[in-house]
C-alpha cells in the first residue's frame, strides 16, 4: 500500500489546480471562434455496431461543413462520444452542455437513453435532436419543446411493413407470434403492432419479452414452434435482430419471419442466405436520386463501405442544424425551435422533402418496406435489399402514415 | 404435450450447456493448475470466431473449425510463455489486471483489424434446418456441436486421467511443491494446458460464429457465463464443470419456458443457491494453495 504524505498530496493538488487555471483561457477563446456541438451515440452494447456507422456519418458532415468555411464563418467543434447506457448518456449530456460549452446536442439510437437526454434538454432549455430512437412515446406522452425526432417512429415502421404484408395476404385471419425487446422501445413497438393486428383481423397468439442481453434464442424458438403461428414477427433491436435471424435460419422453421424494426447494419451482419421476409427501413444506399447517390459515393470513397441508415441520418441532421443556424444567425434554443416549427423543408436525399411537424417535432418523411435480394442478383455484399414502393404512395399526404394527434398525443409545455 | 415441450427445452439446454462447457473447462483448468483467473479467456473465444470466419472464406467451414482453434492454441503458447509465466507466484490481483488488460487490448485489436460493425457468417447449407425425433425437434447444427463437444470432452478426460501427462497435471493442481521435489518442471505442462484451454474456447467461437453475432465485444459477453459455470462446478474437478455447464443450460431453458423474463437471472440465482450450500462449488476440491 503506497502512502502519500500530506505534502505530496498538497503539491499534486496545487499542480492540478495550476494546470486547470492555465488550461481554461484556451477554452474560453475557443468558444468565441467555434460552434461546439455535442453528439452522443452508443458505440458499445447491443446497439454499438450501428452506432459506429452513425459516428462515421456525423464526422463526415462536420468535415464537409468545416471545409466549406463552417457555419457563419465559425468552425464546428464536434464532440462525439459513446453514450453507453441511459445513465451515462445523461451524465455526458450534462458535461457537454455545462462544462464543454456545447450549444446543442444530437444523436442516440436507444429510446431509453434518448429519453434521459430529452429530459435533460428540457430542464436546461437546450435543443436536442434525437436521431435514431424510434419509440412512439418519445414523440407522444414524453415529448417536450426542446426535443426533435429524426427517425421514423414505431407506428410508421408497423404501417410500412403492414401495408406490404397486407398486399401479400399475410395479415387478415393470420396468427402471429412476436418476439419483443424488453425495454421502452420494444414495449412501444408491441403496442403499435397490437393496434395494427386488431385493426386488420389478425390475432396475436404469443408474445415473448426478451431482455436486451440475450444472445441465444433457442429456448424462445422452441416456444415459437409450440405456438404454431402463421407468421413470426421480430420486434427486437440492434444486435439481437441479427442473432435472432441467424438462429431462425439455423432451425429452419416453415413460418415466415417478418419484423417491424431493422437497421441495415444489422442486416449486413446476418450472413448469406439467413435473412428473408419483409422489413421496414428509413433509407437505403441504393435509393435512386442524385443527392443520395452523391452522398453514397463520397462516403464509400472515404470509408471503403457504403453508408448505413444511421450514417445517413446523422449526416442529414447535422446538415439541417447547420442550415438552421445559418438562416437564423443564432445558436439560441428559442430561435432554432422557432425556425423548425415553421416547418421549414429539407432535402434529405429522398424523392420528397421532409419537415419537422410543429406539434410533435417529428421529421415527416417517406419510409420503405423491403424484401431480400436473391444472392445471384447482388452486386456486392452490401447490395442485399430490394426496396418496395415508398410509403405513403406518391401523391398521398406524407402524414397519413404518422400517428395522429389523438393516437399519440403530445402536449408541450410552452 | 406440455411435458414434451419441457423435455425439448431440457435437451436444448443440454446442448447449450455443452457450448458453455467448451469455454468454461479451459478457464477452470488454467485456474486450477496455474492459479490464474484468465479474464482474457473470452478474447480467445472471439479470436476463434473471427479467424474461423476468415478461413471459411478460403477453405470452407470444415477446415475453419479445425484450423482456427489450432491457430489460437499457438497464440496460447505466446500468451503463456511471455505473459502468464511471470505471474504464477505473484499477487493474484496482478494476473487479474494483466489478463483484463489483455482482454481489452484484444477487443480493440479486433476493432482495428476487422472494424467495429459485426462481420457476417452463415451455416453451410447442408447443416441447416431441424431434425425431428418422434415429436422432438432439434437444430441439426446444434446436434453437430453436441457431438463435437462430447468428443472433445472424452479426449480431455482421457488426457487427464489415462496419460502420464494427466497425472502430472493433476498432481500439479494439488501439490505443486511435491511435483517440483520429484524433479518435474510444471512449466511445459502449463504451456500445454493453456494451449488446450484457449484452443477449446476458440473451438466454441468457431462453432458459434455462424449462429450468433460476430462482433468485437463477443468475448466479454461470454466470459460472465463461463465464470458462473466454473464457480458452480467448483475448482479442480473435471466433472464438476461438466455437470455445472449442463445444469446452467437446462436451468436457463426451463426458466425461459415458464418465466421468460427471468431467463437470464436464473443462472445467477442458481449460483447463489449452490454457493450457499456448497461454498467450494458442486464438486470443488479443497486445494491447499488457494485456501
Amino acid at each position: 500500500m503506497t502512502r502519500f504524505s500530506r505534502r505530496t498530496l498538497l503539491k499534486a493538488g496545487a499542480a492540478f489546480a495550476g494546470v486547470s487555471a492555465i488550461g481554461s483561457p484556451a477554452i474560453v477563446r475557443a468558444q468565441a471562434a467555434r460552434i461546439k456541438i455535442g453528439h452522443l451515440v452508443p458505440l458499445t452494447g447491443f446497439l454499438g455496431a450501428i452506432g459506429s456507422y452513425a459516428q462515421l456519418g456525423v464526422k463526415m458532415a462536420a468535415e464537409e461543413i468545416n471545409a466549406s468555411g463552417g457555419i457563419m464563418g465559425k468552425q464546428i467543434d464536434l464532440m462525439s462520444e459513446d453514450s453507453v447506457n441511459p445513465a451515462t448518456a445523461s451524465t455526458k449530456a450534462q458535461r457537454m452542455i455545462e462544462q464543454d460549452g456545447a450549444v446543442l446536442l444530437f444523436g442516440e439510437i436507444s429510446s431509453a437513453s434518448s429519453l434521459t437526454i430529452m429530459q435533460f434538454a428540457e430542464r436546461n432549455k437546450k435543443v436536442f435532436f434525437s436521431t435514431g430512437a424510434r419509440s412512439d412515446a418519445l414523440r407522444g406522452k414524453d415529448c417536450n419543446r426542446y426535443s426533435f425526432h429524426c427517425d421514423i417512429p414505431n407506428t410508421v415502421m408497423v404501417n410500412a411493413v403492414g401495408t406490404a404484408l397486407k398486399q401479400k395476404g399475410m395479415v387478415k385471419g393470420k396468427k402471429f407470434v412476436t418476439l419483443t425487446a424488453d425495454y421502452i422501445f420494444g414495449h412501444d413497438l408491441l403496442k403499435a403492432a397490437k393496434a395494427f393486428f386488431s385493426a386488420n383481423d389478425a390475432t396475436l397468439i404469443g408474445d415473448e419479452l426478451i431482455a436486451t442481453d440475450v444472445t441465444d434464442f433457442s429456448p424462445y424458438l422452441l416456444k415459437v414452434r409450440q405456438a404454431k403461428p402463421d407468421v413470426v414477427c421480430c420486434n427486437l433491436a440492434g444486435n439481437q435482430v441479427t442473432n435472432l435471424v441467424k438462429q431462425y435460419a439455423e432451425f429452419g422453421f416453415p413460418y415466415p419471419l417478418v419484423g417491424f424494426n431493422l437497421n441495415t447494419g444489422d442486416a449486413w451482419a446476418m450472413g448469406e442466405g439467413n435473412l428473408s421476409g419483409t422489413w421496414p427501413t428509413v433509407w437505403y444506399h441504393t435509393l435512386d436520386n442524385p443527392a443520395s447517390k452523391a452522398f453514397v459515393e463520397a462516403f464509400s470513397k472515404k470509408y471503403g463501405k457504403p453508408p448505413e441508415n444511421h450514417a445517413w441520418i446523422e449526416y442529414i441532421t447535422l446538415k439541417m442544424i447547420a442550415q438552421a443556424i445559418t438562416e437564423t444567425k443564432s445558436t439560441e434554443s428559442d430561435a432554432l425551435i422557432g425556425y423548425f416549427e415553421k416547418q421549414a423543408q429539407f432535402d434529405i436525399m429522398k424523392s420528397r422533402k421532409a419537415y419537422f411537424r410543429s406539434w410533435d417535432h417529428q421529421l415527416v418523411q417517406e419510409a420503405y418496406p423491403f424484401t431480400v435480394k436473391a444472392k445471384n442478383e447482388m452486386k456486392d455484399k452490401w447490395d442485399m435489399l430490394v426496396l418496395g414502393e415508398a410509403v405513403p404512395a406518391a401523391g398521398a399526404d406524407l402524414e397519413t402514415i404518422y400517428p395522429t394527434k389523438t393516437q399519440n398525443p403530445c402536449n408541450m409545455k410552452a | 404435450m406440455q411435458f414434451g415441450f419441457l423435455l425439448e427445452q431440457v435437451v436444448n439446454g443440454l446442448v447449450l450447456g455443452g457450448y458453455y462447457l467448451l469455454i468454461a473447462l479451459g478457464l477452470s483448468l488454467i485456474f486450477s493448475v496455474g492459479g490464474i483467473v484468465n479474464l482474457a479467456h473470452g478474447a480467445f473465444y472471439a479470436l476463434g470466431a473471427y479467424i474461423s470466419v476468415e478461413i471459411t472464406k478460403y477453405l470452407g467451414f470444415g477446415s475453419a473449425v479445425v484450423l482456427s482453434p489450432v491457430a489460437v492454441a499457438l497464440l496460447g503458447i505466446l500468451f503463456e510463455r511471455f505473459i502468464l509465466r511471470r505471474f504464477y507466484d505473484a499477487d493474484p490481483i496482478l494476473s487479474l489486471l494483466v489478463t483484463f488488460a489483455l482482454a481489452m487490448v484484444t477487443e480493440q485489436a479486433i476493432r482495428i483489424i476487422w472494424g467495429a460493425p459485426p462481420i457476417s457468417a452463415a451455416i453451410p447449407q447442408a447443416l441447416r434446418g431441424s431434425v425431428f425425433l418422434g415429436d422432438f425437434l432439434f437444430s441439426r447444427y446444434r446436434l453437430l456441436i453436441l457431438a463435437v463437444v462430447a468428443a472433445v470432452l472424452l479426449g480431455v478426460w482421457l488426457l487427464l486421467h489415462k496419460t502420464s501427462f494427466g497425472r502430472v497435471v493433476r498432481a500439479g493442481i494439488q501439490r505443486p511443491d511435491m511435483v517440483a521435489a520429484l524433479g518435474i518442471r510444471l512449466q511445459p505442462y502449463m504451456t500445454a494446458i493453456v494451449m488446450l484451454g484457449v484452443g477449446m474456447a476458440a473451438l466454441g467461437g468457431a462453432f458459434f460464429a455462424p449462429i450468433t453475432i460476430v462482433h468485437p465485444a463477443m468475448g466479454a459477453e461470454i466470459i460472465t457465463v463461463a465464470f458462473v459455470v466454473v464457480v458452480i462446478g467448483g475448482l479442480g474437478s473435471f466433472w464438476g464443470v461438466v455437470i455445472s455447464a449442463l445444469l446452467v443450460g437446462v436451468v436457463r431453458g426451463i426458466t425461459i419456458h415458464f418465466a421468460p423474463a427471468a431467463g437470464e437471472a436464473s443462472i445467477y440465482v442458481l449460483m447463489f443457491l449452490v454457493l450457499m450450500v456448497r461454498p467450494r462449488g458442486l464438486l470443488g476440491e479443497r486445494i491447499e494453495k488457494f485456501e
